[in-house]
């Protein structure tokens, strides 16, 4: 039973990190290598806020976000963009924008390297213990997995309830098509790409209230999160959320009834599986 | 099959010059700059053969690391018992049979599924290692203390290096290497035609497999000391698709023009600004991606072409279609 | 067109910015050369445990005037480089040290594994190797293989055989009982710890009511937590590494695991620790200590805050310290840079740190501290081979 929580706790973990890959990869087609170092930066600044300003870190969503925002709006703008204009197809804009973010992951890891140094990070904030069905939880997992529920379901209503959402998706399914019905795709990618680094940086806003970081830390990030959104099916937002829980839930009862030695190799079968049966993901459209 | 021609007999002998030259390098220096050697060998095998297999598919694989450390684990567990020879025999075994079951479960699928999982399949072997030996063996590293030196691992690569080209050139000759190239430029016209496109994918990626885990096993004296995060270190695949993408994947020898000057850069960089070596890594990189978008070849080639030289295009000599 | 000459000017300035950086040859100083991670998994634990005490003794030295070689004042010129937590770097980095740059001397690295790699390297070119973070069985086994190599922080065996010691005695006093949990991080370090302390508890009749290993960068230990709480024992111990240090105390801390004995492994003695886990980090016992109440480390660690603007740690920081301390005094004692010499003078001085008295016994320094323990803020010895000033163990209440 306890592993039931455990596991949806800490798949509410993983959605945060995965929500906003699902948005930069399945719209504006950018496979975002760096995805993790936005979440490692966005937890540096929440634990700056927090220490130097004592502004709390839910708080400091609202500043950390807009500023993700604006700053992943403008590396598309000027890093991504001439990629996307140059590239013949989407294999090839995959490629190039993989080694592009590459090279981005490891600017942005030198940049934090220069400002923070290499060090450990830490910080307490509602730490304490919340009693749930009979087990203690860190209140601070149980907020953020309330607001992933939150980010997601705002997530889905935008994007299936509302016009704007709904050209959003128009250009996940079909860029050429989408450009046909007067759909600015451009601009839709920029907006989607920059979106998806505001859900990230609020993702790594909640999770330094919990987890340890430092600088180097971005690439497990990830990995998680590239599994992840492949799992749930390409710009899927319900799959991304289904397939963290699944993670979580998975990583969990391996973790407690197997080895927690496992646990990765847990994660890459239960990856392997869904691909072998279900190859375009747990939502995926069959694309071309 | 036909015996070389012209054109290929004078690249042959080119060849061996290079060779012979190279081999000299130990005796002309015997620290730093060997050991750079060491280095630029080792990635020109790696990368040479990781575009034998990801040039022709353009599937982007980042297993390199998983391989090198299979073939440095099998002779760090080995190095007490059995003969240098066999081990390395082991390891190619070893690397080929994990290049054919990722290769069984993922290539059928599309390219970036590939690269997810190969990118993880690093860890994940490590994980596995880790796990196997903490449990059975009860210590994670392994001394590898042997007689080699820098200069015998460096002939070593050499001759793998020789070894990997002339395979190179024999598999482009051959039906497999007509069927990568149809698969190359079209994979449907591939399948219609009736190329078992999964098998010759899966076979070439084995080959691959099997060289980068050679060199990791020509590695491992050199290490000393072998363990887990080392060997199965992520940043060697990194570094080998970022070298081969920046010579360029139209020519067996396109790889070279990629690893020779990053392998400089990134010396010269790593040497003079310890502290910004990420940051300008970074740069480095972004600058490859928007300035050279088909590497050093890529170059060589429009260079080659406003000059005229345009007979090699129409040709059928060893080359994959961009 | 413009690309190309982008390219280029790129390519050139970043030429002449090499060759204008290279270190500068002066005249009548000592070149030493250190390679250590700035990046990678190992940076953390180097950025508080190597680089500000090196950076540290530098400065101390070239404060004096220098270190006095042969009645001559010489200065140090520090060449720092990055190994990115990589044994090919590392190596790669010991070469051009000794080849290019060829310094004087050169400081070992951080980290068992990679010590180890370079160890062949840096006996070939036969500089002295003052091992400090290269904590290991094997050690007696490397100082014969290379006579050149110094080794001071202990082994393994000992980090567990006193912590079973202070348990026991813990057990004989009435406050705690003989149950324990026993995880461990599955890399070198943890590994070794765990194998040998594990029979050791054993034999002392301790009953291990939960054990398991986790991998490396593990983010979430809610099942190690509570599987370990599950059974019910009085003291939890885990051999961890720096970022499951923090990682299992505060699940520990939010679960209110009811142990009156915890312990962790390395990063324990970081000052980080006690920052972030406030009150419940008191009572809590880690791998290391030092005579936190000497005058020597107080003055150490406030000099250190001062230079670097980096706290040091209660355990290796200090070490690092005085194995420069030594190179220094070997330097002096021996008149001259010869490295057989400074070899020579390691084997047979005694040196005087802020350690205390060091004299190393066939290449090893026998004395060195094993446990300490969170107490008001501060992280004391409370177990050592021999050093002396240890302080009473406490038991653990609650984690507020």
């Amino acid at each position: 039973m306890d592993i039931l929580v455990t596991g949806t706790v800490l798949g509410g973990t993983y959605a945060l990190i995965a929500l906003g890959l699902t948005l930069q990869y399945g719209v504006a087609r950018i496979m975002n290598l760096a995805n993790g170092e936005n979440l490692v930066l966005a937890c540096f600044c929440a634990f700056w806020l927090y220490t130097a300003a004592s502004i709390n870190p839910i708080l400091g969503i609202l500043i950390i976000a807009p500023a993700a925002f604006a700053l992943n709006w403008a590396i598309y703008v000027f890093a991504m963009k001439p990629l996307v204009d140059r590239a013949k197809n989407r294999g090839q804009l995959e490629i190039d924008s993989i080694l592009a973010t590459f090279g981005l992951m490891f600017i942005m890891q030198g940049v934090m390297l220069l400002v923070f140094g290499g060090q450990y990070f830490s910080y307490n904030f509602l730490s304490e213990p919340v009693r749930i069905l009979g087990e203690n939880y860190g209140l601070n997992r149980i907020v953020s997995l309330g607001a992933a529920t939150l980010i997601a379901i705002a997530l889905y209503l935008f994007l299936y309830r509302t016009r704007f959402g709904t050209a959003v998706r128009a250009v996940s399914v079909s860029p050429q098509s989408a450009s046909l019905v007067a759909i600015d795709v451009p601009r839709m990618s920029a907006f989607a790409f920059a979106l998806g680094g505001g859900l990230t940086a609020a993702g790594g806003s909640l999770l330094s209230t919990y987890y340890t970081f430092n600088s180097s830390m971005g690439v497990i990030f990830t990995m998680k999160a590239l599994i992840i959104v492949i799992m749930g099916g390409v710009g899927d937002v319900r799959g991304a959320v289904l397939a963290a829980l699944l993670l979580g839930l998975a990583e969990t009862a391996v973790a407690s009834l197997i080895d927690p030695g496992l646990t990765l190799a847990a994660t890459y079968t239960l990856f392997i599986l869904v691909l072998l049966f279900r190859p375009q993901g747990i939502f995926g459209r069959q694309t071309v | 099959m036909s015996l070389m021609n012209d054109k290929e007999r004078r690249i042959a002998a080119i060849a061996l010059v290079l060779f012979g030259a190279a081999a000299m390098i130990p005796f002309a220096d015997d620290g730093y700059y060997l050991s750079l050697c060491v280095n630029i060998v080792m990635y020109a095998v790696l990368c040479t053969a990781w575009t034998l297999f990801s040039g022709p598919t353009h599937y982007i694989s980042l297993a390199t690391a998983a391989f090198f450390g299979v073939g440095t684990y099998s002779v760090g567990l080995g190095i007490d018992a059995l003969p240098f020879p066999l081990l390395v025999a082991i390891a190619a075994v070893a690397s080929s049979v994990l290049a054919g079951l990722v290769g069984i479960a993922t290539l059928r699928l599309s390219g970036v599924y590939f690269v997810i999982f190969t990118l993880g399949l690093a860890e994940l072997v490590r994980q596995v290692v880790t796990w196997l030996q903490a449990k059975f063996l009860g210590a994670v590293g392994l001394y590898v203390f042997t007689d080699m030196t820098e200069k015998h691992i460096f002939w070593m690569l050499l001759a793998l290096a020789a070894v990997v080209y002339v395979t190179g050139w024999l598999v482009n000759r051959s039906r497999l290497g007509f069927a990568m190239r149809i698969i190359g430029n079209d994979e449907t016209v591939a399948r219609h035609v009736g190329i078992d496109v999964a098998r010759a994918k899966v076979i070439l990626f084995m080959i691959s497999g099997a060289f980068i885990g050679i060199t990791g096993a020509i590695l491992a004296p050199r290490f000393a000391y072998v363990e887990p995060p080392s060997a199965f270190n992520p940043v060697i695949s990194f570094q080998v698709v970022i070298m081969a993408l920046l010579g360029g994947t139209g020519r067996l020898w396109a790889p070279l023009l990629g690893v020779i000057p990053f392998t400089i850069l990134f010396d010269r960089i790593s040497a003079s600004f310890p502290n910004h070596t990420s940051l300008l890594i970074g740069v480095a990189f972004m600058a490859i991606v928007y300035f050279l978008p088909r590497g050093v070849m890529g170059l060589i080639d429009d260079f080659r072409a406003r000059h005229g030289k345009a007979r090699h295009a129409a040709a059928g000599l060893p080359e994959a279609a961009e | 067109m413009e690309r190309r000459t982008l390219i280029k000017t790129f390519a050139a300035s970043l030429l002449a910015s090499a060759v204008l950086a290279g270190p500068a040859m002066a005249e009548g100083t000592i070149k030493i050369g250190a390679s250590a991670p700035k990046t990678g998994p190992l940076a953390g634990g180097a950025a508080v445990t190597y680089w500000p005490a090196v950076q540290l003794w530098v400065h101390d030295v070239n404060e004096r005037g220098g270190i006095d070689v042969g009645g001559e004042k010489m200065k140090v010129e520090l060449i720092e480089y990055d190994d990115r937590t990589s044994n090919e770097e590392a190596i790669k980095n010991v070469q051009r040290m000794a080849t290019v740059d060829k310094v004087d001397f050169i400081i070992p690295p951080y980290g068992t594994g990679i010590n180890l790699a370079t160890a062949p390297l840096i006996a070939k070119y036969g500089y002295p190797h003052i091992a400090v973070t290269a904590v290991a069985d094997g050690i007696e086994g490397f100082a014969e293989r290379w006579p050149n190599s110094f080794w001071t922080l202990g082994t393994s065996e000992a980090m567990a055989s006193s912590l079973v010691d202070v348990l026991t005695k813990m057990r004989e006093a009435g406050q705690i009982n003989e149950k324990v949990a026993v995880v461990n991080v599955a890399d070198a370090f943890g590994i070794e710890l765990a194998n040998t302390g594990k029979p050791k508890l054993k034999d002392a009749g301790f009953d291990i009511v939960y054990e398991t290993s986790y991998p490396l960068q593990q983010q979430d230990f809610a099942p190690i937590i509570s599987g370990a709480k599950d059974a019910g024992p009085d003291t939890f111990i885990a051999f961890s590494y720096p970022g499951d240090t923090f990682g299992l105390t505060k699940q520990a801390t939010i679960t209110d695991l009811p142990v009156k004995a915890y312990y962790v492994g390395v990063a324990t003695a970081f000052p980080a620790f006690a920052q972030a886990n406030g009150a419940a980090a008191n009572g809590v016992m880690g791998v290391g200590g030092v005579d936190a109440a000497s005058d020597a480390y107080q003055d150490f660690a406030k000099r250190e805050v001062d230079v670097t603007g980096v706290a040091p740690d209660y355990w290796a920081s200090p070490v690092q310290y005085a194995s420069l301390e030594v190179l220094e005094q070997a330097i002096t004692k021996a008149g001259s840079l010869d490295k057989a010499a400074v070899i020579d003078a390691l084997n047979t001085e005694t040196f005087e740190t802020i350690m205390g008295e060091w004299k190393f016994e066939d290449n090893i320094i026998k004395k060195f501290w094993t446990v300490g323990q969170w107490q008001d803020g501060v992280f004391h010895g409370i177990a050592s081979t021999g050093v002396g000033g240890e302080a009473e163990p406490i038991v653990k209440s609650g984690w507020n």
